[in-house]
């Protein structure tokens, strides 16, 4: 098979799943779910310590050891003020310029404030990171953030946690559509494989998921559910998919049918 | 009993008897959190490593200490 790495700022990676860390039962679990995707990136993200809790700590080196890139996010930040210094810390603490960027403007969908998201992606550009914003499926919103320099943009397909898949397929083609060069990620909203499957098939680049895994009964068969999904619509998109039509056509020739197949229809 | 000054660590108020350096604070947060990687932000303003020495808290200032967790 040729080649075909998932480019994201320079740097290729063979998988096209990207596993969020949170919500596992245990960090084993964590661990055996990672292991089991394949991926090559990891999220994470940053916390006040709870002095009651180690599991952070835990979690932490566990994340280290499996030796996945790392992208930290900038989950519950509302403002541009707590975005940019929350990817700063994560700049710090994970000593990379990657940051999944989250701007939040509502808590009921928690759908990303679209001006906030430019604005501090504009800043963090500025200040030498490589921005992966999680935005919505909005055209020109994204074309703004191309236009402040992130050149991955990571569309939801639905709300986060909800499991609801690709909500708005007209919009979701339409970026594919404008946008034919830009890595786009589908980020949140995926609940199972065939929808996973069905964004790779529409020409997406990559899926980020992670409450579909770590909620699963067995998340790391799941980890590897999505880890096929992903590689069979990857392949449908470059293999290329048939056109629908509405009447039917035979597939078996009907050159050489037997004769007592030609009786006249009524 | 003189004039306190109060500092918001990680949302929790403590009070000192005097503006309490930056690298104090954390030096206590490490002991009681050993195997934490930690960064900080004092008024929701990023303080990196370097700055650490330069830094003292005054009254109403409020510290934030984060460290990796999960995330999706």
């Amino acid at each position: 098979m040729q080649a075909d790495p998932l480019l994201l700022y320079g740097e290729a990676f063979d998988s096209r799943l990207l596993l969020g860390t949170a919500l596992y039962p245990s960090p084993q679990t964590m661990l055996d779910a990672i292991n089991a995707s394949g991926c090559d990136i990891v999220t994470l993200g940053l916390r006040r310590q709870n002095p009651k809790s180690r599991d952070g700590a835990q979690i932490w080196q566990a994340i280290q050891n499996t030796g996945r890139k790392l992208l930290p996010n900038t989950a519950g930040c509302k403002t541009v003020k707590e975005a940019v210094n929350l990817a700063e810390m994560s700049r710090e603490i994970f000593a990379t310029p990657w940051i999944k960027l989250e701007v939040i403007g509502d808590d009921y969908n928690l759908q990303p404030d679209p001006f906030g998201l430019v604005e501090a992606a504009a800043e963090l550009i500025k200040r030498g990171f490589k921005v992966l914003p999680y935005c919505t499926d909005d055209l020109v919103l994204c074309q703004k953030l191309l236009g402040v320099g992130c050149e991955v943009l990571m569309p939801w397909g639905s709300p986060i946690g909800t499991g609801q898949g690709l909500l708005n397929r007209y919009n979701l083609r339409t970026l594919r559509e404008r946008l034919p060069q830009v890595p786009l990620i589908v980020d949140a909203g995926i609940g199972a494989p065939s929808q996973a499957c069905e964004a790779m098939e529409m020409g997406f680049d990559g899926i980020l998921l992670n409450t579909a895994v770590a909620k699963a009964q067995q998340p790391a068969l799941m980890a590897q559910a999505f880890a096929e999904a992903i590689r069979a619509g990857r392949s449908a998109f470059r293999a290329g998919l048939m056109q629908k039509r509405q009447t039917a056509s035979p597939s078996t020739p009907i050159v050489g049918q037997p004769f007592w197949h030609q009786q006249k229809q009524q | 009993m003189g004039f306190m000054v109060t500092i918001s660590i990680n949302d929790e108020l403590q009070q000192f008897p005097a503006p309490p350096a930056l690298r104090e604070l954390l030096s206590t947060f490490s002991a009681a959190n050993p195997e934490a990687a930690f960064a900080v932000a004092v008024n929701g303003e990023f303080v990196p490593r370097t700055q650490y020495d330069a830094v003292t808290l005054n009254d109403g200032d409020t510290l934030d200490i984060v460290s990796p967790v999960g995330g999706g």
